[in-house]
């Protein structure tokens, strides 16, 4: 198995394209399931009553949430058949940036740019590394939140779902 | 809710609580419904090790919602999360407990805010440092 990573004229073509724009108004239902699994229970996310009489005047939407966004919606494919080759992506991780309260019921619009690809060498062979950058901005048109992170990708071996079906 | 922290609490060096994160199975999943990342790594050990993973290894975002926790928890209603970020550096282990830990690095007033930049991370139980990263809050004067 070859293990260089070739970056195409075509994959640099794709740096600096809008990946994708998911309009999400954030439910409050979304909200509980978040608490739930992080086991965050600061009352100023749900207990309206409490957050009324805090300096938000209502419940705001965990700054969390909003890190998890990013991960809705599809991506358009124009750059990533070029990536099949390469298996499995990782998380390397990222900064959030916050401006202003999220509220429950708010329309947040998510746009993610492509913006840097890079080789590195590392423990994992030759890697790929691809950094995003995500704005988040609410039905005012006022940006609420501003994300940048990296996912790695590496050649890893070829892996089946549950249906035998392969996976890329 | 405890007494709010202020910008004059502060010293440099000072130790954020920490807090102990539990793992298991059925908070993955939970995490997966929550967030919408249905990847297996992060509950089907079998697939993980596959994957070249020693066993279902914990979401890195949820460990960014947890190190975002312990900074809401600690600057309480009246501080404002301004920055945070990670790098993924090692995986944790479905099972194994997560510690998220913090400690303050500077302290200044810029634009009229009254700025604290602390150094967080998460933690194995082996003490290593999992997802090391920053945070920048607003904390009220007096």
């Amino acid at each position: 198995m070859a293990d260089e990573v070739v970056i195409t004229e075509e994959m640099r073509k794709a740096v600096g394209s809008l990946m994708n724009i998911c309009i999400t108004k954030i439910e409050r239902s979304k909200i509980n399931m978040f608490v739930q699994a992080t086991g965050d229970a600061n009352p100023l996310w749900q207990d309206e009553e409490y957050a009324r009489k805090t300096g938000y005047r209502g419940t705001v939407v965990p700054p969390g949430y909003l890190v998890t966004m990013q991960m809705e919606g599809e991506s358009p494919g124009f750059y990533m058949p070029y990536m099949l080759s390469l298996k499995g992506a990782i998380d390397a991780g990222g900064d959030w940036e916050f401006f202003k309260p999220v509220r429950p019921d708010d329309i947040i619009v998510v746009d993610r740019k492509f913006v840097n690809l890079y080789e590195k060498k590392g423990s994992l062979g030759t890697m790929l590394l691809n950094v995003f950058e995500t704005t988040y901005r609410n039905q005012r048109g006022e940006t609420v939140a501003k994300g940048r992170w990296t996912t790695i990708r590496v050649l890893a071996p070829e892996v089946k779902d549950y249906e035998g079906r392969k996976i890329d | 809710m405890p007494k709010q922290l202020t910008y004059q609490d502060i010293t440099v060096g000072m130790e954020i609580p920490s807090l102990v994160k539990e793992t298991s199975p059925r908070m993955s999943a939970e995490w997966a419904g929550a967030s919408g990342d249905y990847d297996p790594i992060h509950y089907d050990k079998e697939y993980a090790i596959k994957r070249r993973f020693s066993s279902a290894v914990v979401n890195g975002r949820l460990k960014v919602a947890w190190l975002i926790q312990l900074m809401t928890n600690w600057i309480g209603d009246d501080g404002v999360l301004k920055k945070v970020g990670c790098q993924h550096r090692r995986t944790d282990i479905i099972g194994d407990p997560v510690t998220c830990k913090g400690v303050v690095v500077k302290k200044y007033i810029d634009n009229g805010e009254h700025l604290v930049d602390c150094e967080i991370w998460t933690e194995n139980p082996r003490g290593e440092k999992t997802a090391p990263g920053t945070a920048t809050v607003i904390l009220p004067a007096k």
